[in-house]
């Protein structure tokens, strides 16, 4: 894509020449380099209208969930059945615009977070691979490891923006529809709205770093192809897939090794007292993907022939 | 510097070289799932390993501690894993006869009640494996929460206030405990439907049976939630027909308290019902454990006064005060029917139930007529023509000899 050249090239002779001026501080020029090449690659993630699509997608999730909760409880009925069917936190939207914020992570983290997050990781390597716009950036005298990086930062960047645009829209519309309060935590307790909202922003950095270990699969399924459609497809078929063995009962053994398993351990948060063992298993097994799909891709990436 | 250095140095490497270090580059993810595969395999049997070391005590001196033990104060989590080899279907129905409670089958009958009703809750514990979050500050004030997927179902007693909230439904079940008798009630009620919710609840219940009627033997010691305890067991004695094999309690070597509850059957396999905390303190737990308003826009079910409480399940089931036959590990708890199996009459009630539970169970006759009997790995459970239901702990032959003997 030209985009990406343009964006690429003014950034590769400006540190070019700096580096040569300054051969000592070589390591601070580095440094600048890849804050170069990290900015680059956010504005070639943020500019795609693909991008803005998801994001809008995933905006809209709290709008409708807000507007069929607020349709469904006018007159006074709780949603649903009686039995609490549907997302996590649904109940209790009605009696506090702030659980809106909570119930659409829950829906939002099962299949359409994770499937943008897969979009962007996917056609991270592989998309520039297709459109011919790769080996122009391994001209530079960047590294194709310090370029991964700089992928790899982009896509993480990309999980918190996408995470924060889901909370923000909640927020707005859970808090212009609903009433506003002290908030109930799951365990009956009750705490005042400025706690609640701490423990809102946390949950948001949970669920974003739920993202990283699927971030660094569908950049190790970039490195893999030079199909960015393909690479899209397989990482979220492959989300998908594994979704599925997750809710599998007689695959029980195989499903805490699973990287969503322990999603909705985010909800652990709502709890007095919190119990974390749940989120540190699943910040764990994050960190384990993404060092085991992020040096894979570094292998790959780095001993591969750029043919396009 | 930079620009000396080749971006790509493998790109100018004869092809043998290359070759070598994309294998050594592989080798780095490959290191990292083996490096990660061997903390999953040695972490917990290094933490496992070596049971403490505590100065021998007779088993006498142990029940006797657990017995003095003041410990009014708990704040942790407990594991209760139930195993009985019960079609899911059934949770409610047929085990509830597990430790005398008379309860109604609950996940048959009870479809109209509140979600945040604790009869309909409780029940759901004696199927699988389940984590709860149990508080006490003495005897006023508990609270017992069910931990579920994302959401909570918690009791809490509260001087002589009970207060049920399911959060998953948001709906809330509050009763007011009579006054004069608050905490005698308050503990009924708490344990619900008297199934065992922590390790104490269920060694309570069991010492008081095992007095005389079994072995009790100190065996070693073992390490329960990061406590040193000691293991208590239990084997029951001059009981032919029980299903019982064993019993294990752990119990705190400070504190006295049973940390860890193990009912083991007759014949192989995993236990029946093992409760145990994973993670204990005994610390005062803050006064903000107990409180609970309900939020506004929570549907509120008023339960009636707890004595009257405990009998409305037999009333609604039809059934009477049961009888008991036997003695210690092989009684045998009758409840006697008003007239014959229920038929199609009650369309949505026990009819339905008997049907459906015809097809789980194994026709039996004897000089009692015929009947219906349900097996699991500890409870049977007869359901004879006329309506009577015979269970206990004990083994099949056991019910029938029963109920022939009832018919002569």
């Amino acid at each position: 894509m030209s985009r990406a050249e343009t964006t690429a090239g003014p950034g590769l002779q400006d540190t070019g020449q700096e580096q040569r001026l300054a051969l000592p501080a070589s390591r601070r020029a580095r440094a600048v380099w890849t804050l170069g090449l990290f900015g680059s690659e956010l504005l070639i993630v943020f500019r795609r209208v693909r991008t803005l699509a998801l994001l809008a997608v995933l905006a809209g999730v709290p709008v409708l969930v807000g507007i069929a909760v607020r349709i469904e409880t006018h007159d006074g009925s709780s949603v649903g059945g009686s039995d609490g069917g549907g997302p996590a936190f649904l109940e209790q939207i009605s009696n506090n615009g702030l659980f809106l914020a909570f119930a659409s992570l829950a829906a939002t983290l099962p299949f359409f977070l994770p499937m943008a997050i897969g979009v962007v990781a996917g056609d991270s390597v592989a998309g520039e691979a297709s459109t011919g716009t790769l080996r122009y950036l391994l001209v530079a005298p960047a590294g194709r490891t310090r370029l991964l990086l700089a992928k790899y930062a982009s896509v993480l960047t990309f999980c918190i923006a996408a995470t924060l645009v889901v909370v923000l829209s909640a927020v707005v519309v859970g808090f212009s529809l609903f009433p506003v309060g002290d908030v109930t935590l799951l365990s009956g307790n009750t705490v005042p709205l400025s706690d609640g909202i701490l423990r809102g922003l946390l949950i948001a950095l949970l669920v974003a770093s739920s993202l990283i270990g699927l971030g660094a699969l569908g950049l190790f399924i970039s490195t893999l192809t030079d199909s960015g459609i393909g690479a899209m497809a397989a990482t979220v078929g492959l989300l998908i897939t594994i979704q599925i063995v997750n809710n599998i009962p007689q695959l029980h053994a195989l499903q805490p090794y699973l990287f969503p398993h322990y999603w909705l351990s985010f909800a652990d948060v709502m709890r007095a007292p919190v119990i974390w063992d749940g989120i540190v298993k699943n910040l764990a097994l994050q960190a384990v993907y993404a060092a085991v799909f992020g040096s894979a891709a570094w292998a790959r990436f780095s001993t591969r022939d750029v043919t396009s | 510097m930079a620009l000396i250095q080749p971006a790509q140095p493998e790109a100018r490497e004869p092809d043998g070289g290359r070759r070598g270090r994309k294998t050594l580059r592989y080798a780095v993810p490959a290191a990292v799932v083996g490096v990660t595969a061997a903390t999953i395999g040695l972490v917990p049997a290094l933490a496992d390993s070596g049971d403490p070391s505590l100065p021998s005590l007779t088993a006498e001196q142990l029940i006797t501690k657990i017995a003095a033990s003041d410990t009014q104060t708990v704040d942790g989590t407990v594991k209760i894993s139930t195993d009985l080899g019960l079609p899911s279907v059934l949770s409610g129905g047929s085990a509830s006869g597990l430790f005398g409670g008379a309860v109604a089958p609950t996940g048959l009958s009870s479809s109209g009640s509140s979600p945040a009703d604790p009869q309909r809750q409780f029940t759901q514990l004696l199927i699988g494996s389940h984590t709860l979050h149990v508080a006490a500050d003495g005897q006023d004030r508990q609270k017992v929460s069910i931990i579920e997927p994302a959401a909570e179902y918690s009791v809490i007693h509260n001087g002589s206030e009970v207060w049920a909230y399911d959060s998953s439904s948001n709906e809330a079940y509050h009763s007011a405990l009579p006054a004069q008798d608050s905490t005698a009630g308050a503990h009924r009620q708490l344990r619900a439907q008297d199934f065992p919710a922590t390790p104490q609840a269920a060694a309570e219940q069991i010492l008081t049976t095992a007095q005389g009627t079994a072995s009790i033997t100190v065996d070693g010691t073992a390490k329960v939630a990061g406590h040193s305890a000691y293991e208590l067991l239990i084997r029951p004695q001059h009981a032919s027909a029980t299903t019982v094999d064993s019993i294990r309690i752990a119990v705190d070597s400070k504190t006295g308290v049973p940390l860890k509850f193990t009912l083991q059957p007759k014949g192989n396999g995993k236990a029946a019902l093992d409760i145990g905390y994973t993670k204990v303190s005994f610390d005062k737990p803050s006064a903000s454990t107990f409180a609970f308003t309900p939020p506004k826009g929570v549907k509120v079910t008023e339960g009636r006064d707890a004595a009257r409480e405990r009998k409305a399940p037999e009333a609604k089931s039809g059934f009477g005060e049961p009888t008991v036959i036997g003695s210690g590990w092989d009684t045998i708890a009758v409840f006697q029917g008003k007239g014959a199996l229920p038929s199609g009459a009650e369309k949505n009630g026990k009819g339905g139930a008997a049907a459906m539970l015809g097809g789980f169970g194994k026709q039996v006759s004897g000089s009692f007529g015929s009947g219906t009997l349900f097996h699991t790995r500890l409870v049977n459970v007869l359901l004879t023509q006329d309506g009577s239901i015979y269970a206990g702990a004990v083994d099949q032959s056991a019910l029938t000899a029963a109920a022939n003997a009832a018919a002569r």
